[in-house]
């Protein structure tokens, strides 16, 4: 039988949040974190989750998992369990609305200060935006994030700041159309992050790149947007 | 854009390289200290490395990287955990008093430090 702690918080029934012991019955098998709260959603259905996809791509299920953000359904027990106890948070920093559910306004509203989408002023051509496969290559391990909110659920300059540090999710879409060749905005995307907080919160710690469930590192593109603030200052 | 009147540039940019500057010039100086310490430093020694010209300017100049240095690094601190969003207008207050605590005491430091530097 494993032992999970669950948080819980029912903004209805209860005067604060406390921690719920279940035992799960988990057959021997080696499940994902998110089978483990199915099993448990099944005996109590109060117990309120995000999922979708079940597999790693929709980014619904980020959790705080025995200390450690994660996906759950791509979490096995395996790599996280430690002497049979499993302690499940939502991701902190965030406003929880019920149980595992958290408000993540805050972290949309840093994402659409990036204005994550591709502005080119140019005339259309007759065919697409044509990019050479080098230009394209420096977009790879950035279009990949799935906005789960794991990294930067996971940094202490959002906790304190998640009204003014952009965030590692945030930024590291910033990168994204920054090193795009077919955006034209650089400049004015750049004058909008050159502040004492938006960029320069990170002090480089990298919980981001510890917890992102897809291998992302959002402190390297952070750096690579410093070094584009500073070259074209210097 | 977010700004910060405070902050010692009023932009990231200056406010970070400032900050990495001055821990270069830190670390050297705190290494040549260390270096001189470890082998071996007497009175006459020690007065005689300090009336060199050129060790008052690296001293002065650490004196002032520590001063950039401390600004950048206590407003990063005091942003953080004294904000109006955690205390509301306290914060705003306590934050400023503190940073201008902090001033001051980098300001007194570095009269102090010019003082022993030329002085003796």
């Amino acid at each position: 039988m494993l032992q999970v702690s669950l948080y819980r918080y029912n903004p209805e029934t209860d005067q604060e949040p406390w921690m719920q012991d279940v035992d799960v019955d988990t057959g021997g098998k080696d499940l994902m974190v998110l089978d483990v709260l199915e099993l448990i959603k099944a005996k109590d259905t109060t117990l309120a989750f995000r999922r979708s996809c079940r597999e790693g791509v929709c980014g619904s299920d980020g959790l705080n998992m025995n200390g450690k953000n994660g996906l759950a359904c791509v979490t096995p027990m395996s790599e996280t369990v430690k002497n049979n106890k499993l302690v499940i948070r939502p991701l902190p920093g965030l406003p929880v609305v019920r149980d595992l559910v958290v408000d993540m306004s805050m972290f949309y509203a840093q994402y659409e200060k990036v204005q994550p989408y591709l502005q080119n002023n140019a005339p259309a051509p007759a065919i697409e935006r044509l990019q050479s496969p080098e230009e394209r290559e420096k977009l790879d391990g950035l279009y990949e994030c799935i906005l789960c909110a794991c990294c930067s659920s996971s940094c202490p300059s959002f906790w304190w700041n998640p009204d003014r540090f952009i965030g590692p999710a945030g930024l590291l879409q910033s990168y994204r159309f920054l090193a795009d060749s077919r955006d034209t905005a650089t400049e004015e995307r750049l004058d909008k992050l050159d502040d004492p907080f938006s960029v320069f919160r990170c002090h480089g710690i990298q919980n981001c790149v510890n917890v992102c469930p897809k291998g992302l590192n959002p402190t390297r593109a952070i750096g690579h947007i410093r070094n584009m603030l500073l070259s074209r200052a210097i | 854009m977010v700004t910060a009147v405070t902050s010692l540039g009023r932009s990231g940019l200056y406010d970070w390289l400032m900050q990495r500057i001055s821990a270069v010039v830190l670390l050297a100086y705190f290494l040549l200290i260390a270096w001189v310490l470890l082998a071996g430093v007497d009175y006459a020694s020690w007065k005689a490395l300090y009336s060199q010209t050129w060790m008052r300017i690296f001293s002065l100049m650490a004196l002032l990287s520590l001063g950039v240095h401390a600004w950048v690094g206590i407003w990063g601190v005091l942003t953080d955990y004294f904000t109006e969003r955690l205390m509301g207008q306290t914060g705003n207050v306590l934050r400023f008093v503190l940073q201008m605590l902090c001033g001051l005491t980098m300001f007194t430091y570095l009269v102090w430090g010019i003082q022993i530097l030329w002085g003796y």
